[in-house]
C-alpha cells in the first residue's frame, strides 16, 4: 500500500495546476535531484559513499534469531549487530532490546529527560514535497512573523519556563533569508539558553554567521536516504537536491555549530534501510568530528492540512520502538528525540527506555503560541500548521508527567561559549 | 572517619572522602543522597543550572555542602576558563572541576587542554581539580600548573566498569603529592573500596547512584565502602602474595 499524496487545490491557477500535474506525472519535467544548483557549496567528504554503500548492501532478510541473540550478548554493538537488531528477526526480541537499551541510556544519561519546544516563525516554502503541509501547492494560510511578533512568541514561551528553543521556518530563501533567521536567533538568545535551528540547508559561511548570532545546534532531516524514492517525493525546489541536503550537518559543524541532528521521516520508504542509513550518517560523522554532539529524531509520517489520509504505513509503534532501541544500542552516546507526532502514552513509555528528549507545548503553526498557551486571541489570523501533532501536552503537564515517570526533567544542558 | 584523618584540598579540610555527583537523578533526592553519603562536596554542571523559576538545582543542595562546579561542555581550555568564571559569578565559590572533552562518544578528557586551563584558573585563585586520563607526565604538569588535587578516571564515564586503569592510578597515588580523587566509572561500592585501599584520597560517583534502585541506600553503601577502604589503607594492608604460598621455613634459614 502507498500513501496518496497528490491533492489539487481549487485555488490554483490553470497554469499552476498544469505544472503541478506535469511534475507529478512526467519525471522528465523534473530537475536532476543529484545535481547541485549553482549557489550550493560542494565539500569534499567520503561520508556519503560509506553510508550509501552500507545501505545498498543491507539485506535485512538474511538475519536470523541467532544473529540477534549474538548482537544482544555483545557489550558493544557493531554495525553488523545493528543490522541484525533492525531486521524483522529482532521483532520477537523487542523486550530484551528494550531492557538492554534502558541500561545503556541510564549509563549515559542517568535518570533524566530533556525538554524543548519548537517555534515556527514562517511557513512560506518554495519546494513541492508531496507529503508536507507547507508545500508550495498546498492551499494554506501563509505567514511570516515580524521581529516584534517573534519576540512576543518567545516571551510567551519563555514565561512557561522553557530554556531551549528550536527555531523553524518553511524552506523559502526569499521569504526567510539568512539575515531574517539570524535576527530571530539573536532575539532567542535573550530568552533562552539553547537555540537550535531547523531550517533549509545552507552553506558553511551561513552556518558560521548563524552560530555567531547565537545558534548552536542544527537539525536537518534527510527524509529518506533512498534517492530514487526521494526523487518522486520532492518534485521541485532546492530541497530536491539530495546530496546537498546530505552534507548539511557536515557544513554546519564546519561552520562552528556544537551539534547536529539527523533523521529520516519514517514511512516514506523502506524504514529499515532508512534507519540504518540515518544511524550510519551519525556514526561516520562522529568519527570524523569527534567533538560534535549528535542526536537523532525518529518522526513518522503524519496527516497534513488538506490530506488527512497520510499515515506511516508499515511503521507501527512496535517497529518504531524497535528502531529506537536499535539506535540506542548502536549509538549509546547520542541523544534521541521523540516529537509530539507520537502519542503521550508512547512518549511516556519510550523515555524510560531510550529517548532522551521530548518536545512540549508544541505548535507547528505560525504565531499562535499565545492563544494556545493562554487562550488569549488577538484576532489576527495565524499561519497554518505543517502537520497534525498527536501529543498536545503543555510544558507544565509534560514536566509533571515526566517527574511522575521517575525522571528528572532537564531544561538546559548547554552553555553557549 | 578517624578523628585526625582529614581530606585537605587547596587548604580546605573535609571529613568525608565521598564526592557526590548531582546531574543524573532527581533533584528531590539530592538532600537524602548528601545525608546518607555523608558527603561534604557535591559537583554541579554549570550548564545545567536553570535561569528561570523552574526547579533550580542550587536550591536543592544543602547550604553546608561545598559546591564543586564542573566545566562540562567545554571543548578546549578557553571554553573551560569561561565556564569556570561564570560559575564563580553565579556564586558557586572558588572550587572548580575542570572537564574538557573533545570526544562526544566516550567523553574522555583532553589532558593537554586541561593542563592549560588549570594553569590559568589556578592563577586566578580557583581551587582547581582537573579531571584527567591517568597519565603520570600529565599529572605532574597539572601539579606544576597549580592543581589542588587530580581526578583520574577509573574507566569511561557512566560505564560502571570500575578500576580499568588501576595500575596507572596506583602510579599517580605513589608519585603525586596531591590528593588523588578517583572519578568516573566506579560502579559499585566494592570498586570504591578497592580504590581507597590503594591510597586514593577520595571517590567521586554519580551514575552508580543515579542508576541504583534505592539511591539513598546506595549512597550509604558507598559511604561505608569508602570508609572501609580508607581504614584498610591506613592500617597498612597485609601483603598479598601473587603466586605460591609463603614458606614457613625460609630457604635462607641456614644463614646465621
Amino acid at each position: 500500500m502507498e500513501n496518496q499524496f497528490f491533492i489539487d487545490s481549487e485555488y490554483l491557477s490553470k497554469e499552476a495546476l498544469e505544472k503541478k500535474h506535469r511534475l507529478e506525472t512526467d519525471p522528465s519535467s523534473r530537475k536532476d535531484h543529484m545535481e547541485y544548483l549553482p549557489d550550493m557549496e560542494v565539500i569534499d567528504s567520503d561520508v556519503m559513499e560509506k553510508v550509501m554503500t552500507a545501505m545498498e548492501e543491507y539485506d535485512y532478510s538474511k538475519y536470523t534469531a541467532v544473529d540477534v541473540r549474538r548482537a544482544l550478548q555483545h557489550e558493544t554493538c557493531s554495525i553488523e549487530d545493528f543490522k541484525a537488531l533492525l531486521s524483522p528477526a529482532a521483532e520477537p526480541f523487542l523486550e530484551m532490546m528494550a531492557q538492554k537499551a534502558r541500561r545503556e541510556t541510564s549509563k549515559h544519561f542517568g535518570n533524566t529527560v530533556y525538554l524543548f519546544t519548537p517555534l515556527y516563525i514562517a511557513n512560506y516554502c518554495e519546494n513541492y514535497c508531496v507529503y508536507c503541509g507547507f508545500n508550495c501547492y498546498n492551499h494554506i494560510h501563509r505567514m511570516k512573523l515580524t521581529r516584534e511578533q517573534i519576540e512576543h512568541e518567545m516571551k510567551v514561551i519563555a514565561d512557561s519556563g522553557m530554556e531551549e528553543i528550536l527555531i523553524l521556518t518553511g524552506e523559502s530563501k526569499s521569504q526567510s533569508d539568512v539575515n531574517y533567521i539570524g535576527e530571530a536567533v539573536k532575539l532567542a538568545r535573550k530568552y533562552f539558553r539553547m537555540v537550535g535551528l531547523e531550517v533549509y540547508p545552507m552553506n558553511t559561511k551561513d552556518y558560521a554567521y548563524l552560530h555567531a548570532c547565537g545558534a548552536d545546534y542544527v537539525t536537518v532531516f534527510q527524509e529518506t536516504y533512498d534517492t530514487v524514492k526521494y526523487e518522486t517525493l520532492h518534485l521541485m525546489g532546492h530541497k530536491r537536491v539530495w546530496p546537498y541536503r546530505f552534507n548539511a550537518q557536515e557544513r554546519a559543524l564546519r561552520g562552528g555549530m556544537r551539534g547536529v541532528a539527523f533523521s529520516a521521516l519514517l514511512g516514506l520508504s523502506d524504514f529499515r534501510k532508512d534507519a540504518l542509513a540515518t544511524a550510519l550518517h551519525v556514526y561516520y560523522l562522529q568519527r570524523k568530528y569527534p567533538q560534535a554532539e549528535m542526536s537523532l529524531s525518529c518522526p513518522r509520517l503524519r496527516p497534513i492540512i488538506n490530506n488527512d489520509k497520510i499515515n506511516p504505513l508499515d511503521v507501527g509503534e512496535k517497529q518504531l520502538c524497535q528502531i529506537i532501541c536499535a539506535y540506542r544500542l548502536f549509538l549509546p552516546f547520542a541523544g534521541i528525540t521523540v516529537s509530539s507526532r507520537e502519542s503521550a502514552q508512547f512518549r511516556n513509555g519510550i523515555v524510560k527506555i531510550a529517548a532522551t528528549k521530548v518536545s512540549a507545548g508544541v505548535s507547528t503553526g505560525i504565531g499562535d503560541h499565545e492563544s494556545k498557551y493562554t487562550g488569549k486571541d488577538d484576532g489576527v489570523t495565524k499561519g497554518d500548521e505543517q502537520f497534525e501533532i498527536e501529543d498536545g501536552r503543555s510544558f507544565c503537564k509534560m514536566y509533571e508527567d515526566m517527574s511522575e515517570e521517575g525522571l528528572q526533567p532537564v531544561l538546559n544542558d548547554y552553555i553557549y561559549v | 572517619m578517624l578523628e585526625n584523618d582529614k581530606l585537605v584540598i587547596g587548604g580546605h579540610t573535609f571529613d568525608s572522602r565521598f564526592i557526590l555527583g548531582s546531574g543524573k537523578y532527581s533533584m528531590k533526592l539530592i538532600d537524602a543522597a548528601v545525608k546518607d553519603a555523608g558527603a561534604q562536596i557535591i559537583t554541579l554542571a554549570v550548564r545545567r543550572a536553570n535561569t528561570k523559576d523552574q526547579e533550580n538545582i542550587l536550591d536543592y543542595i544543602p547550604k553546608n555542602v561545598t559546591l564543586l562546579p564542573n566545566t562540562s561542555g567545554a571543548r578546549d581550555a578557553e571554553e573551560a576558563v569561561r565556564i569556570a568564571r561564570l560559575a564563580r559569578e553565579l556564586g558557586c565559590g572558588d572550587f572548580v572541576k575542570v572537564e574538557i572533552m573533545r570526544d562526544s562518544k566516550y567523553l574522555l578528557p583532553d589532558n593537554q587542554e586541561t593542563i592549560k586551563a588549570t594553569q590559568i584558573l589556578a592563577k586566578e585563585g580557583f581551587v582547581v581539580l582537573p579531571y584527567m586520563f591517568p597519565d603520570l607526565n600529565a599529572a605532574r604538569d597539572m601539579v606544576n600548573a597549580g592543581a589542588a588535587a587530580v581526578m583520574p578516571l577509573a574507566s569511561p564515564i557512566g560505564s560502571n566498569k570500575g578500576l580499568a586503569t588501576k595500575d596507572f592510578i596506583q602510579i599517580l597515588v605513589d608519585e603525586i603529592d596531591l590528593p588523588i580523587i578517583v572519578d568516573a566509572g566506579i560502579g559499585r561500592p566494592s570498586q570504591a573500596c578497592e580504590a581507597m585501599e590503594m591510597g586514593a584520597a577520595a571517590i567521586m560517583a554519580n551514575t552508580a547512584l543515579a542508576t541504583a534502585g534505592d539511591l539513598p541506600l546506595m549512597a550509604k553503601a558507598f559511604k561505608q565502602a569508602i570508609e572501609a577502604g580508607r581504614y584498610a589503607y591506613l592500617s597498612g594492608l597485609g601483603r598479598v602474595l601473587t603466586r605460591g604460598a609463603s614458606a614457613s621455613d625460609p630457604l635462607t634459614g641456614f644463614l646465621h
